[in-house]
């Protein structure tokens, strides 16, 4: 090929850049592909499987072959398609799937042993005598692009949410009418298109409408649509559409990262167009045979002649424009026409046309157009639930039935004409008056349907990325692979990252012909978004590292992070895990000891406070627990579970009753959202939702945990208005307070079996409160506690976790808790799970401590086992397990069957390959009869 | 991604959404008359139609659960009704 630049579209910077090491010069304008051809550069990449030498064959997102390697700025992005990405200053272009380069691929022999690797190949040959000794081989050849492990895109993409009357996804000559009509309706409209401008079709061939040169008239219309406020998004291809006409859109932004639209329309339309099918002969992937319009398109768009000696094989009308403008440009244009007996027998030239046989004549040609008709772009459409058929007179498949809320108009619809074609768009936007005059000097759209044709000599390639040839299909129809779903599976057509634009109704119409059946009873494959490949990252958008599950953070967290806290997640909530600079087990013993000599201080800020409000507080709270609520008197704290329907216990936690009327349930950090859901559904479904009122007033309160010994001597300290003696706050009690001239919480509650007061405060008075308790602290020669500490010193008194010292299983029985099941009259939530056989059974998992006489502490998750003929059976696990600095021993809390009536066996565990002993005992490990709680 | 309608917000996201229930389930009541099968029935059996289907959902940013009525295989939404008031 002689491609050479024409003096069509003026005065254009150059542009520099690499391609497989050569240094090469561009135009302002151009693609990687305009410049490459610009360059003579032939081949570009090799094929997936055959590594065979290939060329540009489109211009726009159907081209199958033009993936590339990009560097740009030290980043390398893999499989960039040359035909849609604009070459920029700099970049550095490498040949797709080979190595090193196009000309000169190492793996270019795999073409010669084609024969014996046909479809199916990989499947039958590799299954003896074990497929995965093969594997890593195939592995290594396989797939496409080399990714840039330092190429980690930024997340900044942004997803922007839009509504609108029409949604144009378009914008060639069919969707601007379109989008002009609904404008001038009064409709507010958005209108796509994937090219840098709008136009279409319009921006390469030579009509007139309304008197204005086609381009001419798409930029009137565009500033028209622009300046009545409506939306135009070029660099803009909308990729799917999904229920309830949500339209995605990808944007490309000069400058500026991609974004994601996702737009909500109330009418989509689609001038989607159509996509040139390739005619299929032998040797036709040969690098210079390209598509007749993309030639046309390089012509006019880039200022480029892609030869000068010119075969055009074509079987319909849509080609005699392109012939005149290509003669016009100086090129020499052999018309070999179908519809005149004139058939393509062969190919020359292995990296770049040099002769075409034509009914077994050999012309000298450096360039070979083919056009085998149009099929429509129906993607969306066909996402959007539509069905295709076929129609015989355009040979082509045309969608059949209506899709509510979407219309297809012109070429997308089959509507090849003009005229017609503007009259839909027209009527589909809504338009009142004419519809647009054109001026178009060539023959109305007609084809004679050729179709590929089996026994061949050579090798007609239908889909060229995947290297899928008739042959492939013959040999899926001869092993039965007839259902088109089966072909596709079976040979991979149209599974490449083109998706089968160019040979998808090739290869079914090869099948039809083989099965004798007609097409439409062939049928299509699925049509599944994307319409084009879509960077992962502008669907990510902003949701990765830090944002992609946040977690909540504390108001405390800078003074934390100041007095030198080391933080982990806990429950979705960023808390101190422990404090210092220490070996964190060091700092852990060092904080749980101290707490029990002097006093410690938690941010207990994440526990949660839902206040529930109303004459029916009671009642709903009754229902939702295990253990009777609405009997407290005011002021007084009770420990509860909350159930599941099943039985299953989600979460403990304590709650306080403030007045008939006004109670706090202080649930778990992690579990406020799930403790809130049931309540307010019953609150809805079965209480007069007029008298109980749920609020989650978590964030809006933080609370600080004084516990140890001298709690109460550092309490008192703080000046919060009450008294702090045994007999008016004794435990689980609770008083409303002040602080510095604000509201406080205060309540003795204890998740460490030492007396402990919670001071709650406004989060905006947490900070005051916070440096008050601190230097305090270092008065009593006390230590910030950090969460670690605090599930030792809870794992030392029996107190349980829901959900990690109970599972999906455990009930209240499984702890020995049995009051409410045997005493509640009432109904709650979960009761009658609690008198199923399931939960009556004896041989259930019930919580126990294990005592382990060695200094090592029990791994958590080992498995407690019992023999039964020789084999290791498991009969529970262990929940919790920590050194105790105050026993000064191990300790451990487990789930083990029948635990509560083994207290005092030896059992056998295995972890990781090791047996281990430990003694069932009570859960409780510290001060079982709970004197330090008042001490 | 679907277009769900609160009763008392109007059109909004799928994702604003959760699903509570089918609609029409009657917890049995008390436990003590209630069989095991009915109570396993409770907990575990749902129709799961295919076509047109009344459930219960709660719109997460107003808080209010409302019956839909859609169809699983259109995703038509039909209708959604408040269960303030005597319905479902
Ligand atoms: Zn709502």
């Amino acid at each position: 090929m002689t491609a050479r630049r024409v003096g069509e579209i003026g005065e254009r910077r150059p542009i520099s850049f690499q391609f497989d090491g050569r240094r090469l010069q561009g135009l302002e304008g151009d693609t990687i592909a305009s410049a490459l051809l610009a360059n003579d550069v032939r081949v570009i990449g090799r094929s997936f499987k055959y590594h065979r030498p290939r060329g540009i064959y489109g211009a726009g997102v159907e081209d199958p072959n033009g993936l590339v390697d990009v560097t740009l700025s030290g980043k390398t992005s893999p499989n960039v398609r040359a035909t849609t990405e604009k070459l920029v200053d700099g970049m550095v272009v490498r040949a797709g799937n080979a190595d090193p380069g196009a000309e000169t691929d190492r793996h270019g022999f795999i073409d010669r042993l084609a024969q014996f690797i046909p479809a199916g190949f990989y499947y039958k040959t590799f299954m003896w005598p074990d497929w995965h000794l093969f594997e890593p081989r195939i592995r290594a050849m396989a797939g496409l692009g080399r990714l840039d492990p330092t190429h980690e895109p930024p997340a900044d993409s942004p997803q922007i949410n839009e509504r609108c009357d029409v949604l144009v996804i378009g914008a060639g000559p069919a969707g601007l009418t379109a989008a002009r009509a609904a404008s001038r309706a009064g409709k507010r409209v958005i209108l796509v298109d994937d090219q840098t401008q709008p136009g279409g079709s319009l921006l390469y061939r030579d009509v007139t409408l309304e008197g204005i040169q086609g381009a001419d008239w798409a930029q009137s219309v565009g500033a028209e649509l622009s300046g009545a406020g409506q939306r135009v998004l070029t660099n803009s291809t909308a990729y799917g559409v999904y229920q309830h006409n949500l339209a995605c859109v990808w944007e490309r932004r000069l400058g500026q990262s991609d974004a994601l639209w996702q737009i909500r329309a109330g009418q989509i339309i689609l001038a989607t167009g159509a996509i040139e099918r390739p005619l299929v002969f032998p040797d036709n992937d040969r690098p210079g045979v390209m598509s007749a319009e993309a030639a046309l398109v390089f012509l006019k768009r880039h200022g480029l002649l892609v030869g000068q000696k010119i075969v055009l094989a074509t079987n319909n009308t849509r080609t005699d424009d392109g012939i005149d403008a290509l003669r016009k440009a100086g090129a020499e244009v052999r018309v070999a026409d179908r519809r005149s007996g004139a058939e393509i027998t062969g190919v020359e030239g292995k990296s770049g046309v040099t002769a075409v046989w034509i009914n077994g004549e050999r012309v000298i040609a450096d360039c070979l157009l083919v056009s085998s008709g149009f099929s429509p772009t129906v993607h969306l459409y066909a996402q959007a639930t539509g069905k295709l058929r076929y129609d015989e007179q355009t040979a082509a498949l045309v969608p059949a039935k209506p899709v509510s809320g979407l219309a297809v108009i012109g070429a997308a619809n089959g509507t090849f004409d003009l005229g017609p074609s503007l009259a839909e768009a027209h009527a589909a936007g809504g338009g009142s008056g004419d519809v647009p005059i054109i001026d178009w000097a060539y023959a109305p759209y007609a084809i004679e349907a050729v179709w590929p044709v089996t026994g061949a000599k050579g090798r007609q390639w239908i889909d060229f990325q995947n290297d899928v040839t008739v042959k492939d299909i013959e040999l899926a129809a001869r092993e039965n692979y007839r259902s088109v779903e089966h072909l596709k599976r079976y040979t991979t057509l149209g599974m490449a990252t083109d998706q089968g634009k160019t040979s998808n109704l090739n290869g079914l119409a090869t099948m039809a012909a083989i099965t004798g059946r007609s097409i439409d009873a062939t049928g299509t494959t699925t049509y599944r978004p994307p319409y084009v490949p879509v960077p992962l990252k502008i669907i990510a958008g902003r949701r990765r590292g830090e944002l992609y599950n946040p977690v909540k953070r504390l108001v405390l967290e800078p003074q934390h992070r100041d007095a030198g806290a080391v933080f982990r997640e806990y429950g979705g909530w960023l808390r101190p895990a422990y404090y210092g600079t220490g070996a964190d087990q060091r700092e852990i013993q060092r904080e749980a000891r101290i707490a029990r000599e002097t006093v410690a201080l938690l941010d207990g800020s994440p526990l949660g406070k839902i206040e529930v409000f109303g004459p029916q507080a009671g009642a709903v709270l009754d229902f939702n627990s295990y253990n009777t609520i609405s009997t407290l008197k005011p002021g007084r704290l009770r420990y509860g579970f909350m159930l599941t329907e099943s039985g299953v216990i989600y979460d403990d936690g304590v709650v306080a009753k403030v007045s008939d009327t006004h109670y706090i349930v202080s649930c778990s950090s992690g579990h406020v959202d799930g403790v809130l859901m049931p309540l307010e559904e019953w609150r809805q479904d079965r209480f007069n939702p007029a008298e109980v009122v749920i609020h989650n007033s978590t964030p809006q309160w933080a609370t600080l945990t004084a516990t140890g010994p001298r709690a109460r001597d550092l309490v008192a300290r703080l000046e919060l208005g009450v008294d702090l003696d045994d007999v008016s706050l004794p435990h689980m009690a609770f008083v409303e307070a002040t602080f510095a001239g604000g509201p406080a919480r205060l309540a003795r509650v204890s998740f460490t079996g030492d007396r402990s007061y919670e001071v709650s405060v406004p989060s905006l008075a947490a900070p005051d409160l916070f440096t008050q308790m601190r230097a305090l602290l270092a008065e009593f020669g006390g230590c910030l506690l950090g969460s670690e500490a605090l599930l030792l010193l809870r794992a030392e008194k029996g107190y349980i976790i829901a959900g990690k010292d109970t599972d999906g299983t455990t009930i209240p029985a499984d702890l020995g808790i049995n009051g409410p099941r045997d005493k509640r009259r009432d109904e709650f939530v979960g009761k009658r799970s609690l008198f199923t056989e399931n939960a009556q059974r004896t041989d259930r998992q019930q919580l126990v401590g294990l005592t382990v006489h060695s200094a090592e502490p029990l791994p958590t998750g080992a498995h407690a086992v019992e023999l039964a003929d020789g084999k290791r059976r498991s009969i529970g696990f262990v929940t919790s397990s920590y050194f105790s600095p105050v026993l000064n021993r191990p300790i451990a809390l487990g789930l083990i069957e029948r635990g509560l009536a083994r207290l005092g066996e030896d059992i056998m565990l295995y972890h990781l390959g090791k047996t281990l002993r430990a003694t069932i005992s009570d859960p409780c490990a510290f001060d079982r009869d709970g004197g330090r709680l008042n001490a | 991604m679907q277009l769900f309608t609160c009763p008392f917000c109007g059109p909004r996201a799928e994702t604003e959404f959760f699903y509570g229930a089918e609609a029409g389930k009657t917890r049995p009541e008390p436990a003590s008359d209630v069989k095991a099968e009915a109570w396993a029935a409770y907990l575990h059996t749902n129709a799961n139609p295919k076509g047109a289907t009344r459930e219960i959902w709660l719109h997460q940013t107003c808080g209010e659960f409302f019956l839909m009525e859609r169809d699983t295989v259109t995703h038509d939404v039909v209708q959604s009704v408040s269960l303030r008031g005597d319905a479902a």
